[in-house]
This record gives C-alpha cells, structure tokens and sequence, in this order.
C-alpha cells in the first residue's frame, strides 16, 4: 500500500472537526508558510514539487502560479474549483466531506503564495451538506485565528467564502465558474483573457481544482524535492482516484502516480477484481469525458509493456489507443455492460449540460445523443457508426470551451474500439434490447506488434 | 503590425481582430460572421462560423496556434499568418459548423421575411449540402408574443446572443435574454412581455437570421422585389441618426430599416419613431437609391455596377487573389 498524504488522518474519528485535526499536525503548513516563508518561496516549492492539476487537464500547478498577473492596487483572487460534476468522479466531494480542514488549510497556504485576501471556494449546488460542513470549518479555523485579520500575528489577512453554484456541469469549466460566481449565467468565457489575466471581475485569478489545493499542505509540510520523490516521471505525488462501476471493492483511493493500472484493478490494497467473479470489459480511465478503452488496452499499452496510473502511461498512444488521468474518476465496466448503452447515457449528459453559447456543441451534442439513443434501441443503420464519428470530430476543437471535446471523444472512442458492439445492435435490433453483447474479444491479448524494421 | 491572411498582407493597428483586418482587405477572404457585430461590445466568438487557422502565431513566436480561432474574438501579432480559404481545414470546419446550424433550422425561407438578406441562407448556399443528415424532429419552441412590433420566431434563433447586445448597450434596460441551457436555450423574456423600448426596434436590424423581424412589415413583401432608396429625416429622439433606408413597393413605404453595410451592420442605429412611425414618403427627405451588393438577390437583375471593390482595384496583389470571384461576377 502506497504512501497516504491527503488520507492519511481519514479514519481518525472527529478528523472534520478543528480541534482533533489540529492535533494530528494539522494547520503546520499554515504556520511554516506564513512564519518562515515569502509567497514566492510557496510557490518555488510547489513548482518543485511537479504537482499537477488534479482537476483534469493536468496543468502543472506551480507555473499556473507563476502566470498570475501581479498588477499595483489590484486584488488578486484564488478561486477553488469545487463543482465536480464529472460523471464517475466522486473524490473532492469525499475530501470536503471528512476532512474539511485540509482544504481549508490548502487555501489559506495558496492564497497566501498567490497575495490573494480574498479567497472562494465554488461548490456544485448539489453539494449541500459539504456546504455546511466547509462553512463549520471555516468559523472553526477562524476562531483559531487562522483565518480573518492578522493570521497568526503575521499581518496577512484572507477572508474565505463558500459560494453553492446552481449544478450545473458547464460551470466546473473555469471561465463559466467564474462567470457564475459574479451572479451570471454560467456560460464560458472566449479566451484570451485568461483568468490569470482577468478573472473574477476582472483582476487576476487563479482557479484550482479541490485536491490541487490540499495537496498544497503535504508539499509544504514536507519541501517540494520530497513530493517530487514520489511517483514516476512528471507524474508526481499521490492521486485520489474514485473507482466505480462493477468493483469488488469501490471508493475512492489515494494512490501514489505510478502503481500499474492492472494491481489497482485486481490489488487486494485497491479495488479487489471485478464484482461477482465476472471479468472486465472495459474502463473509463478518468471521468466521463476521457476516451473509453476496452480491457486490454487499459491493461497493457500498444507496445505490451504494462499501463500505469500515471499522466503519461495512460495516454500511451494518443487517441488511437491511449485514454488520460483526467480527474481520476475510474470506471470499470463487466461483461454484462453494454457499450451503446453508456455511450448514449455520456452523450445525453452532454447534450443536457451543453451551456447553448456556440453552435457545434449546442446542435451537436444533441444530435449524437439522438442517434445514440437510435442505435441502442434498435433502430440504427449501420452509416449511424460513421455518422457519430463525422459529428464528434466536427465539434471537437471547434468550441470555446473543452466540454465540445469532453462530449466528442467518448462517443469517437467507442466506435474505435468497440465497433463491432455497434454494429452488433444493428444488425440484431431485437436481441439487442433484451440481451448484450458480451465480453467478444475485448479481453483478450493484444497481438505481439511486429518489431519496426529498422 | 502586419499580418497576413491568405497570402494578402496588410498593416493595421494593434488590437485589431483577424475578422476585422480581413474585412480591411476584403473580398472572398472575409470570413462570415454570424454573431459578432462591431458596434456591440462582447459579441462574437460564439457561432464559430469565422474559425481560421493561424498558420504561424507571429513573428517572435512563429508557432501556429494549435486549434482554429474565433477570427472575431482574436486579435494580430505582428507578423502573424491566418488562412481562410487556402485551408482546408477550415472549409471543412465551417462547413461542419454550417450543418450544425442548420440541423434545427426550420428551412422555412419560403415563409420567411428574413429570406433574401439572411446570412444563414447565404452561408447555407455557400457551404451546405443539398442534403440533411439530420433525420430527426427539428426542435420547435412555444411561441410567445413580445410585442406589436416585433415578431419572434424562436425556431428560426441561432442564438447568436447579438440582441441580448443590443437590448443591453443600445437601449436603456433588458427585458429580454437566454433562458434555459443546450439546446433548449431560447430568447424569452421569461414573464411574458412587450419589448417596448425607444430603441428596441433595432433587434431587428441585429439579427442574422429570420428570428425578429418587423411585424409591421410581416408577409408584406419579398425583399427582392422592393425598391430599396436611402433617406433621412431630423429625429427627435435623443440618440437617433434618422438615417435609414426605406424600402419601396410601388408608391408605398413599407419597411423602414437603418443601413446596413456589407457584412449586415447598420452604420448607426434608429429610432423606433423613425422605424415603425414613419411610413410616408412625406416624412423624409429622400437622398438616392441604395447601393446594394451585387451578390445580394435584392440586386437580381441590377448588375450595371459591376467593378472590383476601390481596395482591390489598388492592389495587384488582392486583384489576383479575387480574381476568381471577380470573373464569376462578370459574367452574368
């Protein structure tokens, strides 16, 4: 079992409450920053550190810091991203959720490197009670005094406010975040500007996804060299992965970057194999939105060495057979699964969450989900395949914000690889309602590549 | 700075846009624009029928751009280097983008008012194919009511948000705006109400499509068969030119729009009074004909004006660039 740095206090009882968190070291990383070290130094160390975005994209956090403007008299923002809508993603909810404090220590450490004093963090609608409980925490950490005027006598100030937005998907993208949190329709911003240009009401803001934030205080406990240790490559540190689908054993997982996709599926430290005795069809690597592969593409990449959770490993071979880290939502799929059937089921997410600003995502979307929703209920044409294909790459690329991309690359990923399946529904529309297709060949070994001649 | 779009350079100042440096240039090597209209600020990027490729990102940085631009939305470096029509990229781009706006689309030209000065039928015409791929309902909308002047026909609506800019930056207060989200955003004015305002009118002129059009003017008239004159009157209204275009059908004044340059954005924008009030010869002063661009269908059967643009004449260089188009023109 790897190293916890985010988890580590999980499973103390009354963790989510100031006085049991500070007790277990809690709230050092504040004191260190704020006592010992500049905001440039904060940011050194998370540049050394490698950290990267654990919202999706995999942005490396420390020079996204770096790009902030610092203009005179302007206020600069830090905005945490807590709208996690992403279907199969459920770690920011389960870290906001138990150990609140962390959060709100990784924001005081970050607002504190980045100069800002005012400080929000932007919660999906949905997410009620993490509301609450982040609200508790806040009051609890500023009767403490560390948060509100003069923290720890060190003359920094920072104000920190929890801002629900209404649950909509568009509004985890930052630019419609920020958008929503000034009170406006959620609808994304045309870039350039970025946000470390203008932000939230136009100054400079930095946008950071929940566990980036968290993953702050470990970096800052333990010195940047030291996370940097940890995992292979540019993908450093730990991940919380939120495993679901058919697993023995899900929820969600601090792994460190770098274990193989194969012993997190079947570990007995991990997921422990596939629900039932049944054996795995497919799997979603990272949230909906990042291409699905069948079993032995996620198990093994093109060139048979053994797949990694790592940024790197896992987008192995591009989009012909690679998939990505994402946000680490990790959905596993038995051979009862049919794939038409999640396909439709991710397109008419898209198509309900499409924010309607720019046409192709807007007509789209919808549009594959129709067809989608055609095919998997008996009445598509075997042309539906290439249509869906002609579509995705139509609006990928072609919009403002990534959510045309998110929508395309499943729908284009499925046909890819599981063509058969839907042609299968075309060609046997009745049986196709009552029964699926199985597990095929989905599993079995990847032909051996022939060695490029040299 | 000097930037380069299909082969033709031109100096222009910095912060200009790709769309607005190709329009200085003109000719075939425009890119169409459905939603940005310079006189509203913050509307563009949105239709996404203007997408170029910037083969080389400027002259520091000589990198080209890794996805097509919003050419409304981005603005030159020095040196840069945009393809429009060289690329086929971005024809096919467009092209996707134009059966995207069609799929939804009711095709109800016959019907419409909008037909014969709408730029989806022009891009329609340009780009789409004969044929839909599309083999589903089109989406339809409940029809509301906002107004005796204006007609809404949501379904025709490519959402190109330029109404919502001209409510908010032209009149003194919106009623109207997006409701809803994806496909089923629609204009509204979520508590049924009139849009009545002394500037309203001018949604009207925004729109790129069929979606506003005159009521006082509804199922009058082919655009092409009245006689288009511009003319003036000295308006009351504060903030209003009276410079407008009246169109004629026999004796009658029967619409009254501002004018509209060639790429559909009105030099200055009117009055309601000046729009919806005032049809009688007798309330304007008259100055000529309007000059309409041959390629428009109100122009069907005019071409005595045919000559390369003043801009093209000038420069052997864009003579040669539009030379295909200039032939195809001369034709007739």
């Amino acid at each position: 079992m790897g190293r916890k740095l985010l988890l580590e206090h999980i499973n103390v009882p009354g963790i989510n409450t100031f006085d049991v968190y500070r007790s277990k070291g809690g709230y050092a990383s504040v004191e260190k920053a704020l006592k010992t070290l500049s905001p440039d130094d904060v940011v050194e160390e998370v540049k050394k550190s490698g950290l990267r975005g654990r919202g999706g994209a995999g942005f490396p956090t420390g020079m996204k810091w770096s790009f902030l403007a610092k203009p005179e008299g302007v206020p600069r923002y830090l905005v945490c991203n807590g709208d996690e809508s992403e279907p199969g993603t459920f770690k920011d909810r389960y870290l906001m959720t138990h150990i609140p404090h962390l959060l709100i220590e990784g924001m005081i450490v970050a607002s504190y490197a980045l100069g800002a004093n005012t400080s929000y963090i932007y919660l999906r609608g949905e997410m009620m009670p993490q509301i609450r409980i982040l609200e508790r925490a806040i009051a609890e950490a500023k009767n403490a005094g560390f948060l509100g005027n003069n923290i720890l006598g060190t003359g920094y100030d920072l104000e920190l406010y929890v801002q629900p937005g209404g649950g909509a998907y568009i509004c985890g993208e930052e630019t419609a975040l920020l958008e929503s949190l000034e009170g406006k329709r959620g609808n994304p911003r045309i870039k350039p500007p970025f946000p470390a240009i203008a932000g939230l009401y136009g100054c400079p803001t930095v946008v950071n996804n929940v566990e980036s934030i968290a993953a702050v205080v470990p970096i800052i406990n333990h010195g940047g060299d030291e996370y940097a240790k940890i995992g292979i490559g540019r993908s450093t540190g730990t991940k919380l992965i939120s495993a679901g689908g058919n697993l023995k054993r899900p929820g969600v997982y601090e792994i460190e970057l770098g274990v193989t996709v194969e012993d997190f599926i079947y570990g007995d430290d991990y997921c422990q194999g596939i629900a039932n005795g049944k054996r795995l069809k497919a799997v979603v690597a990272g949230g909906s939105s990042v291409p699905i592969l069948p079993a032995n593409l996620i198990l093994k990449t093109i060139n048979n060495e053994a797949r990694l959770m790592t940024y790197e490993s896992l987008s192995d071979g591009g989009f012909a057979t690679g998939t990505m880290l994402g946000s680490g939502g990790f959905i596993a799929y038995d051979e009862d699964q049919c794939i038409v059937r999640n396909t439709w089921n991710f397109a008419r997410f898209y198509h309900h969450e499409s924010c309607g600003q720019c046409s192709p995502c807007r007509e789209g979307t919808g549009w594959m989900e129709k067809v989608l929703h055609r095919l998997e209920f008996g009445h598509g044409k075997m042309s539906d395949m290439d249509l869906l294909v002609d579509v995705s790459k139509k609006i990928e690329g072609n919009t403002i914000c990534p959510l045309g991309d998110a929508a395309a690359w499943p729908v284009a990923s499925a046909i890819r690889h599981f063509r058969d399946e839907f042609e299968w529904h075309v060609t046997n529309p009745s049986v196709a309602i009552t029964s699926n297709y199985g597990l095929a060949h989905y599993a079995d070994p990847l032909p051996v590549l022939e060695k490029a001649e040299a | 700075m000097k930037v380069t779009i299909d082969n033709i350079s031109i100096e222009v100042e910095a912060g200009t846009t790709i769309l607005n440096a190709a329009r200085m240039i003109g000719g075939d090597i425009v890119p169409p624009a459905m939603c940005y209209y310079s006189k509203l600020q913050g509307s563009g990027g949105k239709c996404r029928t203007c997408l170029v490729k910037v083969s080389q990102g400027s002259e520091k940085d000589p990198r080209p751009m890794p996805k097509l631009v919003a050419s409304c939305r981005t603005t030159v470096m020095d040196g840069m280097v945009v393809q429009n029509i060289t690329s086929p990229e971005v024809i096919e781009a467009r092209k996707g983008v134009v059966e995207m706006l069609l799929i939804n689309h009711p095709l109800d030209c016959p019907v419409c008012d909008q037909a014969g000065e709408c730029h989806l039928q022009d891009l329609g015409y340009e780009h789409g194919a004969a044929k839909t791929r599309y083999e589903f309902d089109r989406r339809t909308f409940d029809k509301i009511d906002i107004g005796d002047k204006i007609q809404l026909h949501m379904t025709r609506c490519i959402l190109c948000y330029r109404c919502v800019f001209t409510a908010d930056q032209i009149t003194d207060h919106r009623i109207h705006g997006i409701l809803n989200r994806g496909d089923h955003s629609e204009i509204s004015t979520y508590i049924q109400k009139a849009v009545d305002n002394d500037f309203s009118g001018n949604v009207i002129d925004v729109c790129p499509v069929g979606a506003l059009t005159d009521k006082t003017f509804r199922f009058k008239n082919r655009v092409w068969f009245t006689k288009p004159v511009e003319a003036h009157r000295d308006c009351e209204t504060e903030g209003c030119c009276g410079k407008v275009t009246l169109w004629y059908k026999g004796e009658d004044v029967i619409r009254v729009t501002g004018r509209k340059d060639e790429y559909g954005e009105v030099e200055e924008f009117i009055c309601n009074t000046c729009r919806f009030d005032k049809k009688k010869t007798a309330d304007w002063v008259i100055e000529g004909p309007r000059k309409v661009s041959n390629k428009s269908v109100i122009s069907a059967n005019h071409y005595e004006t045919l000559k390369p643009l003043p801009v093209v004449k000038a420069n052997p260089l864009l003579q040669e660039a539009n030379k295909e188009q200039f032939e195809r023109e001369t034709r007739l």
